[in-house]
């Protein structure tokens, strides 16, 4: 059934849940942040993950890796984000393997896949280099230096950036104004010459990087699905990652909503619980009402991810413009009705708020998706 | 043990040969709908052959029981029906929609076999069309409160009071109605559901224009109208938790409001209406706008679709209210960006005029429970605030 999950997608979901409930959520948050850890993850986390598989699930069987479907990650990218678990999942276990599994060479995925898989390798992407996404926006070059080409640029936003042993780079490799085909994808071992970064905080207490490129020597091996075809890739490739994203702004939204309502029917003024109110009734009644439309936009783009179509990108980006909306409403009522101690540091609401408005930048948020909608749709 | 597979191919097989090909396009006017009714009259012989043969089939009621004309399906069979017929772009045969899903499914589950035999044949047959007596003047959204007497002489009662807002009266055959027939106990706890035959002496009713011009509603007016006792559904004092049930009925009737057949979307209505600039909408606000309904009113259909399928394979639903809430805002919201992007053309008031649809839309959040109902259901029963 296209809107239920089927067995497998259940299982995986269930184990999610159970596992993360014992193993995640936000006091491992708290201590990581306060704990100035400078990978930015547990290690004891992602190697419970790496047990479960969970690095394996999108890599297909000939590369050691489980062959599930993005339906079966996508449950664990929601219950992610009501964890707030933070692990190199999203970057390595998503973008990298999807960017390798759809346009690698048979080289490529044999080099990197089974280590991915194993949860020893790290990828991520490095692409936006203005602080709002735009994708087409590049001014990293590629120069060609014989067989081989000189690549520079700065690229900002990295996520994982400064934990991971290779770089997905878009880059321009011809001067032709039109970016459709003069963008091209280089795989780039941070361990090259001429590769700086920088980890940037942020507000989520996340990853996130600023990397320089100066001249780095790249061999016609390190192309990513032929020159000029980036363009192309990409925009498959991000459908992927904003879905995955809405998967994860959703579990942000249901989580933030849990805790509010529970708050509600505990916090007690005037005599008499606060959610006895109508007036914070409507609210919660109406964010509840979003919360189940979101969950079916969600479910629908990731299965839209397994039978690719014409209408995939659309779906893509109407689940990451409405769970951005709807994140956004969650967690700012989420705050506003837990009142003043909603605004400590102590009181763990403050986290989800803080790493939705991450999640939702990332890759483009409402508006940028909501535009594209148009787009796609024809006006 | 039928296959279900067969009973696909003979359900194709059939439609084939009765459903005629007019009757496979969407209907573009109201006259084009048959209600079923003492006072109703075919379009076309198309639709004479279509409906009848629908009747004859039991089809207009799928699951009920045979022995009541009723189809006899399992819900499996039902649903195997629903996807050939929307293969097809069938018509519904009879449109009406307080019989055969309202007041029918309701007798099926709580009515007398007297009352089973009596009505639901000719309910099947379109030969009596319904209306329902809910709200009054003083009881709206608090519909418990409801003041219409039934007083108790024996082997039937005498009903006097008022209803509004009862679609179709005027058109109809008979009335469900909600009446007090206990005065001394709490408001929730003395209310019965009634039928009777709108020619009774003493029935009175007057269509209300709106401010849309057309008059889909009415006032009923109930003066010493005697009401057999026979034709009380369920016990006695006992009709709330009937009407409870009818009511989560109706919004789901209301909430699939926005979903009728129409031939374009609303951006390539705004596109026709308003041009493109370098493939964009010319105007950006409304290009926003339009998104973002879109991208909504797709969130809404496929939440439908998950409800429905989560209902059929755990049983358990609760999102009726919210459904209706989403539906009809949405759709209210529809008809402001209809009116936007017509502008001064959406102002005339003709036969095919953008403002009347604009303005009854505005009923849509009212009618069977406002939004702000809906919202409290939602806070009270899904979210146990209280």
């Amino acid at each position: 059934m296209e809107l239920l999950l089927n067995q497998e997608e259940s299982m995986v979901r269930d184990s999610a849940i159970e596992f993360l409930n014992t193993h995640a959520g936000p006091s491992l948050h708290r201590e990581l942040r306060d704990g100035n850890s400078s990978r930015g993850y547990s290690d004891s986390l992602w190697d419970h993950m790496i047990d479960l598989g969970w690095p394996a699930v999108l890599v297909s069987e000939d590369y050691g890796g489980l062959g599930f479907s993005h339906v079966a990650m996508g449950q664990i990218s929601e219950q992610v984000g009501s964890f707030l678990a933070s692990s190199p999942l999203f970057a390595s276990s998503i973008l990298g393997v999807s960017v390798l599994e759809h346009s690698g060479t048979e080289q490529q995925k044999k080099d990197l896949l089974p280590s991915i898989a194993a949860g020893e390798l790290f990828l991520t992407l490095a692409i936006d280099e203005a602080p709002r996404h735009n994708p087409e926006l590049i001014n990293c070059k590629a120069e060609k230096n014989g067989s081989d080409y000189l690549l520079s640029g700065v690229k900002h936003y990295v996520v994982d950036g400064h934990i991971s042993d290779n770089l997905i780079v878009s880059a321009k490799t011809s001067n032709n104004q039109v970016t459709k085909n003069s963008t091209t994808l280089f795989i780039v071992p941070t361990a090259s010459e001429g590769v700086e970064i920088t980890r940037v905080p942020m507000v989520d207490s996340r990853n996130s990087s600023t990397v320089v490129l100066e001249n780095v020597l790249l061999g016609e091996h390190q192309i990513l699905g032929g020159v000029g075809n980036g363009h192309n890739i990409l925009s498959i490739i991000l459908d992927i990652a904003n879905t995955h994203l809405a998967a994860e702004l959703l579990g942000i939204s249901i989580e933030s909503f849990r805790r509010t309502l529970s708050y509600l029917k505990e916090r007690k003024q005037f005599g008499v619980n606060i959610g006895s109110f109508q007036a914070l009734q409507h609210r919660a009644a109406t964010l509840w009402s979003e919360i189940e439309l979101c969950k079916s936009i969600v479910l629908k783009a990731l299965r839209s991810l397994d039978e690719p179509s014409l209408s995939t990108p659309r779906l893509a980006s109407s689940a990451k413009a409405k769970t951005c909306r709807i994140a956004a409403l969650a967690t700012n009522e989420a705050v506003q009705m837990h009142g003043g101690i909603g605004m400590t540091d102590e009181f763990d609401i403050g986290f989800f708020l803080k790493r939705a408005r991450v999640a939702q930048l990332l890759f483009g948020d409402q508006r940028f998706h909501t535009k594209r909608f148009s787009e796609l749709s024809g006006f | 043990m039928h296959d279900l597979n067969d009973f696909r191919l003979e359900t194709r097989d059939w439609l084939e040969n009765h459903c005629p090909q007019s009757m496979r396009i969407p209907v573009v006017e109201e006259k084009e709908k048959y209600y079923g009714g003492r006072r109703s009259s075919y379009y076309s012989d198309d639709q004479r052959t279509w409906v009848e043969s629908m009747i004859s089939k039991g089809w207009v009621a799928p699951t009920w029981p045979r022995e009541y004309g009723g189809g006899g399906l399992s819900k499996e069979q039902e649903q195997v029906l629903k996807e050939e017929l929307s293969a097809i772009k069938a018509r519904s045969p009879i449109f009406s929609s307080m019989g055969l899903s309202m007041i029918g499914p309701a007798i099926l589950e709580f009515g007398s076999e007297e009352l089973k035999r009596e009505h639901l044949p000719k309910m099947i047959r379109g030969e009596i069309r319904w209306c329902q007596g809910y709200s009054e003047p003083n009881s709206g959204s608090d519909l418990a409160g409801l003041q219409t007497r039934a007083e108790d002489f024996g082997d039937h009662f005498i009903v006097n009071g008022q209803k509004v807002w009862t679609s179709s009266a005027d058109k109809s055959d008979w009335m469900f109605c909600l009446v007090r027939t206990d005065f001394e106990s709490g408001k929730h706890f003395g209310i019965s559901l009634v039928l009777f035959d709108m020619e009774s002496t003493g029935v009175t009713v007057r269509p209300i224009k709106l401010i849309s011009g057309a008059s889909p509603f009415c006032e009923t007016y109930l003066d010493n109208v005697k009401v057999e006792k026979k034709q009380v559904v369920g016990e006695i004092n006992k009709g709330w938790t009937i009407a409870k049930y009818l009511l989560t009925h109706e919004r789901q009737n209301i909430g699939d409001i926005g979903n009728i057949a129409r031939t374009q979307t609303l951006s390539e209505e705004a596109v026709d209406s308003l041009g493109l600039r370098d493939g964009q909408l010319s105007d950006s606000s409304l290009r926003t706008e339009i998104a973002e309904w879109e991208i909504d009113y797709e969130c809404h259909q496929l939440t439908m679709e998950r409800v429905n399928l989560e209902i059929k394979s755990s049983g358990v639903g609760n999102t009726s209210a919210m459904l209706k809430y989403y539906g009809t805002e949405l759709n209210k919201r529809r008809h402001e960006l209809e009116m936007s992007i017509h502008g001064g053309a959406a102002l005339g008031w003709g036969e095919d005029s953008i403002a009347r649809p604009w303005l009854r839309s505005k009923g849509n959040s009212i009618e069977g429970g406002t939004s702000e109902i809906q919202l409290n259901i939602i806070s009270k029963r899904i979210l146990g605030l209280g």
